[in-house]
């Protein structure tokens, strides 16, 4: 694909467009950084420079989560996969309900999805791995947000800001670092890191330590000072330096704890008098440990934040993250990336296919 | 949600109407919505399985208590059940005879350990006066180091730290040794968090464990984990001898049901409940409080308590003035057998006569016995209740077919109760009475 054609296809994401008959969507859902990312560009330069290699790292990365998602398919997979060879019983159905309900997708949203799974499968006649396939589609449409959020972030303001928010230890810092990896390291941007968590002993030093590794500069602060304020120099200094992307990274906080929800509405709103429209995109981490209760989190940052999307982190253990199906069906918030590890290129974007796969095998 | 879950609870359980005891229908309908609840707190799917079971066991058939309908009846029994599995022994933490104590902290990442370590810390400084000191090993996480020194010297403990260069088993090795030296009562060794799925870092936490031969392994779980905390609990209680966990971010909204999970799993108690980023929301878990956490049903669980208290009070009072007329009937008689059934016979009516009260103590209630009374008495009509020396031939049939017993066994009953009427009769005119007959089942 030529950097033209890439952009044309990226054009065809837009929100507006995606209407009509839902599975048709997921051919356009973002599996891929250049389908995730809408730069200036259209796509990256590394990608185009050396296509082959790109691709190595990508089977590469697939790879690693496919491993480290087996033993998770092993503790639960055998008893539902067994059922998809013929037609489903009632039995089989509750077996699947059960593997939604321990992947914490939540007991009502697992009998909602199960019945209208059932019906469609009774709709369409369907059985064996035509079936499976099916049911897996099925499930993946579930968890693609429709009429939402867009489901790429764009890149092309200048400089974009993205916000990170979310619970204490989900993995904001690790996440900004990631992120800012792939910006710099694979897109070629410019990337600008604001520590704007002042308040949880060494985060500064923490997230010095990730633009390190990433090839970032930073805008840090003196531990208690003023969130918002390292927020807006952080906007500031890109501005006026030409950086491509601001990385906001902020203190951890109980989304049930009104000041501290206040004092992140209040660094949301001085980055956007800073520059009109930012920031741009707002995160929220969510653990994929986390269970129901990641719902009421969403919940409360959607209200405080408005959030674009989710970064859904530490899906290299055995957790499934099933509580973002549940988050997707009421507040139609995007998972946009996943963590799968620790190190720089342990971020992916989001690929609704295999977090349906990976919740029912 | 949860005020709607309660709601709803209360609306299905209100509309059953069974008297005396809970069926199995009743059972059957309030378990089906105390599920959902237990799931929505994200108590794992097995444990809920296995924990409704039980509860159902105990549930049918039981006693219903005055003014509590039969679904508030199964929630109270829940209520109870949970309480004793989340508590259990008294649960503390164990100090080497000889100091110093050493306490491994592990966790997945971003539990809250090194925050739960400085905490504890500061308690052990503030409850037991000890001195402590804690080992820097989490050398994964940027910064983490720095972070402990940070949190753990602002709760006035000394910190042992080596920087990254080194492996975390040489640290910890390093700083037992260190905390010896310097006669440290406590060392608490914080680690690096980990999945408990990677095996290489599973490992390196058994060889921490053997160099250090930690006192107490603390699990530090995350409350609003959800359904994998039994595989966490599972994989870390596997390669650890974990001793107990550590509950934290309780601050926050989580139903906590992650806490029955980790302790159905790993069969330790759990022993402290961190609230909140200061070092002093710390505080010894309340097995009571999370149950009722978990259940989130507070308005049926105040109702309930308050329902049992007033139907006692009233029994007793009824029962007290009928004793004095000198009547009492064998419905007198059930409700006494369920209120020691309920209270103990200390605490039951019977204890209020004086001199009685010693004269009990030590008495044996056979459960089994009482249910079969109490199966005989409920296939009586009310007359016979009230007449008992009406039940000859064949209504002493009928009885004993309705009730699954024996004419013997009713017969017995009879005279028993005939035996209770003259020794309540003597207690009434104030006279002391044969304690022989009380309570003792019929041979
Ligand atoms: N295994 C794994 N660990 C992660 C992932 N993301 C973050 N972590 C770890 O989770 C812990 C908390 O992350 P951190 O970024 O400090 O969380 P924050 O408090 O939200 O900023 C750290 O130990 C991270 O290394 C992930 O995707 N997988
Ligand atoms: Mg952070």
């Amino acid at each position: 694909m030529t950097p033209g054609q890439a952009a044309a296809s990226s054009a065809s994401r837009k929100p507006t467009q995606l209407s009509g008959p839902r599975r048709n969507h997921l051919a356009r859902v973002a599996r891929d950084w250049d389908e995730l990312l809408l730069t200036r560009r259209g796509r990256s330069a590394a990608v185009d420079e050396d296509g082959e290699d790109a691709d190595g790292r990508r089977r590469g990365a697939f790879s690693r989560l496919r491993e480290s998602l087996r033993a998770t398919r092993q503790a639960l997979g055998s008893e539902v996969a067994a059922t998809f060879s013929r037609t489903l019983t009632a039995h089989d159905w509750d077996a699947l309900e059960e593997s939604l309900i321990v992947a914490d997708v939540g007991g009502p949203a697992a009998a909602e999805i199960v019945s209208g799974l059932e019906s469609t499968v009774r709709r369409e006649r369907l059985d064996g791995d035509e079936l499976r396939e099916r049911l897996v589609e099925l499930l993946a449409a579930e968890a693609t947000v429709t009429g939402g959020a867009p489901l790429h972030i764009d890149l092309r303001p200048e400089p974009t800001v993205i916000l990170m928010v979310g619970v204490n230890g989900t993995g904001k810092t690790t996440t900004i670092g990631k992120l800012a990896w792939r910006l710099t390291h694979e897109e070629g941007l410019r990337v600008l890191l604001a520590a704007a968590d002042t308040f949880r002993a060494a985060a500064t030093e923490q997230l010095e330590r990730w633009a390190e590794r990433a090839g970032a500069d930073i805008v840090t602060a003196a531990a208690g000072s003023d969130p918002g304020s390292v927020a807006f120099d952080a906007v500031a200094r890109a501005r006026g330096e030409g950086y491509d992307v601001v990385l906001v990274d902020t203190a951890g906080r109980l989304h049930n704890q009104e000041p501290l929800m206040a004092e992140l509405a209040k660094v949301r709103r001085v980055i956007a008098n800073q520059l009109a429209g930012a920031p741009h995109e707002t995160l929220l981490s969510l653990d994929a440990t986390t269970g129901q209760n990641g719902l009421r989190q969403a919940r409360a940052f959607a209200d405080a934040v408005a959030l674009d999307g989710i970064v859904l982190t530490k899906l290299d253990g055995s957790a499934k993250g099933g509580i973002a199906l549940a988050i997707a069906r009421e507040l139609a918030i995007p998972v946009k990336l996943i963590g799968i590890g620790e190190a720089l290129e342990d971020l992916r974007p989001f690929d609704p296919d295999e977090f349906a796969r990976a919740l029912i095998e | 949600m949860f005020d709607a879950l309660s709601e709803k609870l209360q609306a299905t359980l209100a509309s059953l109407r069974s008297r005396g005891t809970l069926t199995e229908q009743d059972v059957t309908a309030a378990l089906r919505e105390i599920r959902l609840a237990l799931l929505e707190a994200d108590v794992n799917l097995e444990v809920v399985k296995q924990f409704t079971a039980a509860v159902r066991e105990r549930a049918v058939g039981s006693d219903i208590i005055g003014q509590l309908n039969p679904g508030q009846q199964v929630v109270k029994i829940v209520h109870e059940e949970l309480a004793e599995l989340l508590g259990g022994p008294a649960a503390a933490i164990e100090f080497a005879s000889s100091p110093p104590t050493v306490i491994l902290m592990v966790g997945l990442q971003g539990s809250g350990k090194t925050t739960a370590t400085a905490k504890l810390a500061h308690y052990l400084q503030a409850e037991h006066h000890s001195t402590v000191a804690v080992a820097a090993c989490d050398t994964q996480r940027p910064a983490a180091i720095e972070q402990l020194v940070t949190v753990a010297t602002n709760a006035g403990a000394t910190v042992y730290e080596q920087g990254t260069e080194r492996s975390p088993v040489e640290i910890a090795k390093w700083a037992l040794e260190r905390a010896k030296q310097d006669g440290k009562d406590v060392l608490i060794v914080d680690t690096s968090g980990r999945l408990h799925v990677d095996e290489a870092l599973m490992a390196e936490l058994g060889e921490i464990c053997r160099v250090t031969d930690p006192d107490d392994v603390l699990l530090v779980l995350d409350a609003m984990t959800g359904q994998d905390a039994v595989n966490v609990a599972a994989q870390f209680g596997a390669a650890l001898p974990l001793t107990g966990s550590v509950l934290t971010k309780l601050d926050g909204d989580a139903r906590g049901g992650a806490a029955l999970s980790v302790r159905s799993v790993t069969g330790k108690p759990i022993l402290f409940a961190s609230l909140g980023e200061k070092r002093d929301q710390f505080e010894r878990f309340h097995p009571e409080r999370m149950a009722q956490r978990i259940l989130g049903m507070g308005d049926v669980l105040t109702l309930i308590e308050k329902a049992g208290k007033e139907v006692d009070e009233r029994e007793s009072e009824k029962l007290e003035a009928r004793l004095r007329q000198g009547e009492f009937d064998l419905d007198d008689f059930l409700s006494q057998l369920r209120m020691m059934r309920r209270m103990g016979p200390l605490q039951g009516l019977l204890s209020m006569i004086p001199g009685l009260g010693t004269q009990l103590r030590g008495m044996k209630v056979d459960e089994r016995e009482i249910d079969r009374i109490q199966a005989i008495i409920l296939s009586m009509t009310p007359h016979e209740r009230r007449h008992p020396e009406l039940i000859k031939g064949a209504r002493r049939l009928r009885i004993a077919r309705g009730s699954g017993t024996s004419v013997q066994a009713v017969n017995q009953l009879v005279k028993q109760f005939a035996h209770v009427r003259k020794v309540m009769r003597q207690v009434g005119r104030g006279r002391m009475p044969d304690l022989a007959a009380l309570g003792r089942p019929p041979r």
